[in-house]
């Protein structure tokens, strides 16, 4: 027989007297003055007290769980790095994926922390300001439990040690970059519906879950644990990010198309962003939970299908091209894995081509698509590398003024053919990889002709000089050992030298 | 069509009795296991019960402790002393 639930004040007073119980109206200064951001994006709010975290999670609590959560990952961490847990994972090529996501998803992190910490102060709703205050804290811990797992990788393996450095000045790199300085220079409205909304509500699913299913499968316990010990908090952001549009679109019937404008924006931007998520699941884990057109069926499809169906009422439609992108997930990833593949001597972690097993999977996963368009194109390459003649593209592409992708993806609905937009602004033609990309800048010239892209910032001088070693040197990457294929790699000798120990051992 | 909603829980020993009341306290939820963890669709809402997970371990649970083991979720969010629960239109 259970004990009786003990009785304590409940969860919806404690809640009220924990947040607006100690909030209050300024005097001595006008409201507006103490909070002077919140009003210029035109979003209108009558009444923030209607505001409330649907956890409703207090601070108190909130250290509690916090605290609970780290003890048991840095349990984990340590019995990692003590039990030598590099030598458990499926396969060196999977330390690729990690590469890539240190030098491109935590420093998105730290980004995440400095402006909820800003929004944390500059809100003048309580509710969503404490609940902004814990998500700052939450991606400081996220960033500091990415970089303390990965460090064990560091010792062992090429591609890391420079990250936050290479997120700064990388070609591919400046895709989540310029993502995240996007929003972070938007108003706090904007800022919610990109990264709470649109990010972490409707498309962190197709970056974390099945991210850390394939840890979990490839034998990466480390990653695992912070993964999930992240995702937890994850659920909480989900919940900022529903609650802002539901808050703003329920305040006053003026800000419906200022919201609608910034979600079509952010989940277009959002979508060609997971593309390197798209790649990492289908071509960099050795062991795969599911494909990334899969992961769009389940998370964007299904999920994102009964979100926008439930905010119908407000009169909010699913975003524009969302069709477009759905027709996407069935070619993103291949054309992605060819751009890295073809400029290998420029990335920061390993490439290779799918072996026969590999391919075998991508054309039962992709039955319209890989057998059709992308396997020939491997086969091709593969023929190649066979006769020495490894395909290296040394021009430099062309990029997208508004995701900042090489212009590598195809028309909607043929995809023999380059899709290519471009607009005219101030006198300068600017160029765009869809139509998705085009109306954003369109709708925000001023910002987007402003943008630092790493190609044309090489051929201005701007990256250390002319050629492609002036150029590694200043993204501090060493030529010949964190770029170009895995086989030959420093890596992979490591690996194999050890594989073959264990054979030994094995007798 | 019913909007699904959902919720995603790590599969360990801590998860494993709210796994088991939300099957048991929501009759047309389905599993999905995958490594590491199991997402739990359900057509329209779904609840999570203090009083089924406490006569599960046998000591009071509190909905809140759902912050320690949860991965993600679809849906609206309600939430009190006595139950957690996530449904659309709410």
């Amino acid at each position: 027989m259970t004990p009786p639930r003990k009785k304590k004040l409940n969860l919806k007073k404690r809640y009220e007297l924990m947040t607006r119980g100690l909030d209050w109206e300024t005097s001595y200064q006008k409201m507006d003055d103490v909070f002077p951001y919140d009003t210029f994006e035109g979003i209108k709010i009558t009444d923030w007290s209607k505001w409330e975290d649907p956890f409703r999670l207090t601070m108190d609590a909130y250290w509690k769980y916090q605290g609970e959560k780290e003890r048991k990952l840095y349990a984990v961490l340590d019995s990692f790095a003590q039990n030598n847990g590099q030598l458990g994972i499926s396969d060196a090529r999977y330390v690729n994926a990690i590469k890539l996501f240190l030098t491109g998803v935590t420093p998105l992190e730290y980004q995440a922390h400095r402006h909820f910490a800003h929004l944390g102060r500059h809100i003048r709703g309580v509710g969503p300001r404490v609940a902004a205050q814990m998500q700052s804290l939450d991606e400081l811990r996220h960033a500091q439990t990415q970089i303390h797992t990965i460090s064990h990788y560091n010792k062992y393996f090429d591609g890391f040690s420079e990250f936050p450095h290479m997120h700064d000045r990388v070609w591919y790199l400046s895709v989540p970059k310029s993502f995240f300085d996007d929003a972070c220079s938007a108003g706090p409205f904007e800022f919610f519906t990109a990264i709470s909304f649109a990010f972490e509500y409707v498309l962190t699913n197709l970056l974390f879950v099945p991210f850390m299913s394939g840890a979990a499968y490839n034998g990466d316990l480390a990653t695992v644990t912070f993964g999930f010990s992240a995702q937890s908090d994850e659920a909480r952001h989900m919940t900022l990010g529903i609650e802002v549009i539901k808050f703003m679109l329920e305040q006053h019937p003026d800000n419906l198309p200022i919201v609608q404008k910034w979600v079509d924006k952010w989940f277009w931007r959002g979508h060609k962003m997971l593309g390197l998520v798209a790649m990492m699941m289908d071509y960099m884990l050795p062991k795969r939970i599911m494909s990334w057109k899969e992961a769009w069926e389940i998370y964007f499809t299904e999920a994102g299908g009964a979100l926008f169906e439930d905010l119908s009422r407000y009169g909010l439609r699913v975003p524009k091209y969302a069709d477009i992108a759905t027709d996407e997930a069935e070619h993103i990833s291949h054309q992605n894995w060819a751009i890295f593949y073809q400029y290998t001597q420029a990335a920061g972690f390993h490439t290779w081509l799918p072996s026969d097993e590999e391919m075998a999977w991508l054309s039962e996963k992709y039955p319209n698509t890989f057998d059709k368009y992308y396997r020939p194109r491997f086969e091709m390459w593969r023929e190649m590398e066979a006769k020495g003649e490894r395909f290296y593209n040394n021009a430099l592409p062309q990029l997208c003024q508004t995701c900042q992708i090489p212009m590598g993806y195809t028309e909607p609905g043929d995809p023999t053919k380059i899709g290519f937009r471009s607009t005219e602004y101030a006198g300068e033609r600017y160029h765009f990889c869809s139509d998705g990309c085009k109306d954003i800048f369109e709708n925000e010239p001023e910002k987007f002709s402003q943008a630092w892209l790493p190609v044309h910032q090489i051929f201005q001088g701007n990256c250390g000089g002319a050629d492609l070693g002036d150029v590694l040197k200043w993204y501090h990457m060493d030529n010949g050992i964190d770029n170009m294929d895995y086989t030959g790699s420093p890596d992979q000798k490591q690996w194999d030298a050890w594989q073959s120990a264990r054979k030994r051992v094995a007798g | 069509m019913a909007g699904i909603v959902s919720i995603t829980l790590q599969n360990n020993d801590e998860a494993r009795p709210v796994i088991e009341s939300i099957l048991h306290d929501n009759p047309s939820a389905r599993a999905n296991y995958m490594p590491g963890a199991v997402k739990i669709d359900c057509p329209e809402r779904l609840v999570v019960k203090a009083e089924s997970v406490s006569e599960r371990i046998g000591r009071d649970w509190d909905p809140q402790e759902i912050h320690l083991t949860i991965v993600s979720m679809g849906g609206s969010l309600d939430e009190d002393d006595e139950e957690l629960v996530l449904s659309w239109g709410a």
